[in-house]
């Protein structure tokens, strides 16, 4: 209510008596001391940095493009059933399938176990930055956490072949450790520093008053964390949440190199899988300028824009929401 | 009496069960905290160790030799700061002025809703697909082949939604009276920009420039399309040449070819963490900096 009033407000405000004062003093600086020549040239740098600044859109457009133009004439040889429900992916035989439902659960599965992973990790890390840490600790494991972030997607996955792979392998006594557990394991770790930093934000984005409220009502500071920040902060933590899940499903390197990359719907988490970024990546080499292949690997890449866009934008949508009620 | 006494005595039970609770929950938060630094120190320091005996100054300067499986990496070194460099010409000027557009001139409205809505979206997009953007757009449409232009170009797509954050921040948390002050000198706002405005974000830019940079220097699906080549003994020529890339690198010795030695993919991992480490360090030290500046406002 008090938001409708305020903005109704803002917007009966005679407008002509709004100008700050700032653009007064700018408007001001024309009469003063301007040439023509000078005004000729705020006019082109105003233009140019415009152009600067819809480059963003622009790019984002021409993704979407780029990409459905050339995905969408894979419909000319296959119906979009065939595709996004087809079980079978034979891009090279004489008689080419191209179904993308192995890749499509592989994705889903691999994201699954990583934020089943990496969710509750990531929380109890970000209470403890937020809440429990020491300042001095807190700004070393913060560091350590953005380093992680930084860390090549190649060099995870490097260390998933050499090191990870092999104890799947041991520990589950399986003939390979390539498996989906095993991309969902290094997807995790590239999920968290994403679900820390966010969830951090969120918890110590909430007022001081609301820690200070409980605590005068004798609440301990578990009780507090448990019953007052969380509940408030939860959009955020949902937001980082969902960042984390855009991030792992759009993760391709480390995936294509632990995963095994078989062509299957796997029944387990210790069976090999393949995933839609890694189809991408694997075989764009092989494939033809335009040929039905080339444009399959174009029609994945649609998919993988449209999940990760729902995614994302809900996430930002939720965060967000969080910060307007923060305030 | 009896009563309150019992009452004090579960009292104090509970406040004991209460403060146990609290202890469990907090050494679980500090297992979570430890579940991923820990990870995060040895895999660095497995790869510090297992790398640095490989790493001297004959594999960072030598062409690799039989099949890559003996001499140095030099090439993909080159290749890697030809397209760091290549994509910090691009994407810094076109982010800082995209973060001089939203902040400085941009009015509230649809435009300036879709341009953020966009950043956000091209912040999330994966690697991949700017792979597959980049090959459709600069390797193919605009003709310029697999090359280090084109990689180039697609890097900086990638990293642009970055720059452009980074450098909005850095803008916005230059005070107004600054630029009031300017303005009331008599200058005009781009002087305003360039002198006062611009100067003053710098440290905040940089940082995100070099964070940026890091990241396009660790990617390997998008210059695996556009740019990477398996194996060239020899150095790029021109923009519009192929060149091996380290990120690129490290996965073929670690994938695609059979027999090769340990050392030569550990000390290839370690290289490709130095540098991004390097970026890292800059831009945390610059940050850092930055901060301790900013109390003086």
């Amino acid at each position: 209510m008090k938001g409708i009033l305020l903005s109704i407000l803002t917007i009966v405000k005679p407008r002509g008596e709004s100008v700050s004062p700032r653009k007064k003093l700018e408007n001001s600086s024309w009469n003063l001391t301007k040439s023509y020549k000078n005004r000729i040239r705020e006019f082109l740098i105003e233009k140019i940095i415009f152009i600067l600044g819809i480059t963003a859109l622009l790019i984002m457009g021409l993704i979407f493009v780029f990409l459905i133009q050339t995905g969408i004439r894979l419909f000319e040889d296959v119906s979009l059933g065939q595709f996004l429900f087809g079980r079978e992916w034979y891009p090279n035989a004489t008689n080419a399938r191209f179904g993308i439902l192995p890749m499509i659960v592989g994705s889903i599965m691999v994201t699954m176990g990583a934020i089943l992973i990496s969710v509750p990790i990531g929380i109890g890390s970000a209470i403890f930055i937020a809440e429990v840490a020491p300042p001095k600790t807190k700004t070393v494991f913060k560091l350590t956490i953005e380093f992680l972030s930084a860390i090549p997607s190649v060099v995870l996955g490097f260390l998933g072949i050499v090191v990870l792979s092999n104890w799947v392998r041991i520990s589950f006594n399986l003939s390979s450790g390539f498996t989906v557990l095993t991309g969902s394991i290094v997807i995790a770790l590239m999920a968290l520093p994403t679900i820390i930093s966010v969830a951090d934000d969120a918890i110590r984005a909430l007022p001081g008053e609301y820690r200070e409220a409980s605590y005068a009502l004798g609440a301990s500071k578990w009780e507090t964390i448990k019953n007052v920040l969380l509940p408030a902060a939860s959009s955020g933590i949902i937001a980082g949440v969902m960042l984390g899940v855009g991030r792992a499903i759009g993760e391709t390197m480390a995936v294509m190199m632990v995963m095994g990359n078989a062509v299957q719907i796997p029944s387990t988490y210790l069976e090999s899988g393949r995933t839609l970024t890694a189809t991408i990546a694997a075989e764009m080499g092989d494939t033809v300028r335009n040929g039905t292949h080339y444009n399959a690997l174009f029609a994945i890449g649609v998919v993988l824009l449209i999940m990760t866009s729902v995614i994302n934008t809900i996430s930002e949508w939720v965060l967000h929401r969080a910060q307007r009620e923060g305030k | 009496m009896v009563n309150t006494v019992n009452e004090k005595n579960m009292e104090m039970k509970r406040d004991r069960q209460k403060k146990i609770r609290e202890k469990l929950m907090f050494g679980l938060f500090t297992l979570c905290m430890l579940a991923v630094v820990i990870p995060t120190l040895l895999i660095i320091g497995f790869i510090v160790v297992k790398g640095i005996g490989t790493v001297n100054w004959s594999f960072l300067t030598e062409m690799p030799r039989m099949g890559m499986k003996e001499g140095g990496i030099f090439p993909a070194i080159v290749g890697t700061l030809y397209l760091v460099l290549g994509t910090i010409i691009f994407s810094l000027p076109l982010g800082v002025g995209a973060a001089i557009y939203l902040t400085e001139y941009a009015k509230q409205g649809r435009l300036t809703r879709l341009i953020r809505i966009a950043v956000l979206n091209l912040a999330g997009v994966p690697s991949v697909v700017y792979g597959l953007f980049g090959l459709g757009l600069f390797v193919f449409f605009m003709g310029f082949g697999s090359s280090i232009l084109a990689g180039s170009l697609t890097l900086a797509c990638l990293i642009l939604p970055i720059i452009i954050t980074t450098s909005e921040e850095a803008i916005k948390s230059v005070p107004d009276s600054y630029r009031e002050a300017s303005l009331a000198l008599g200058a005009s706002k781009w002087e305003t920009i360039a002198r006062v405005v611009l100067p003053l974000a710098i440290p905040g830019i940089m940082t995100g420039g070099i964070l940026g940079i890091g990241r396009a220097a660790g990617e390997t699906a998008p210059i695996l399309l556009t740019v990477a080549a398996f194996f060239i003994p020899r150095l790029p020529g021109s923009v519009f040449d192929q060149v091996m890339a380290l990120p690129y690198h490290l996965y073929i010795v670690s994938t695609q070819v059979p027999g090769m030695p340990e050392s030569i993919k550990y000390g290839t991992a370690l290289v490709l963490l130095g540098v991004v480490g390097v970026f890292f360090a800059f831009a945390t030290i610059i940050r850092l900096k930055f901060k301790q500046m900013s109390h003086l406002d």
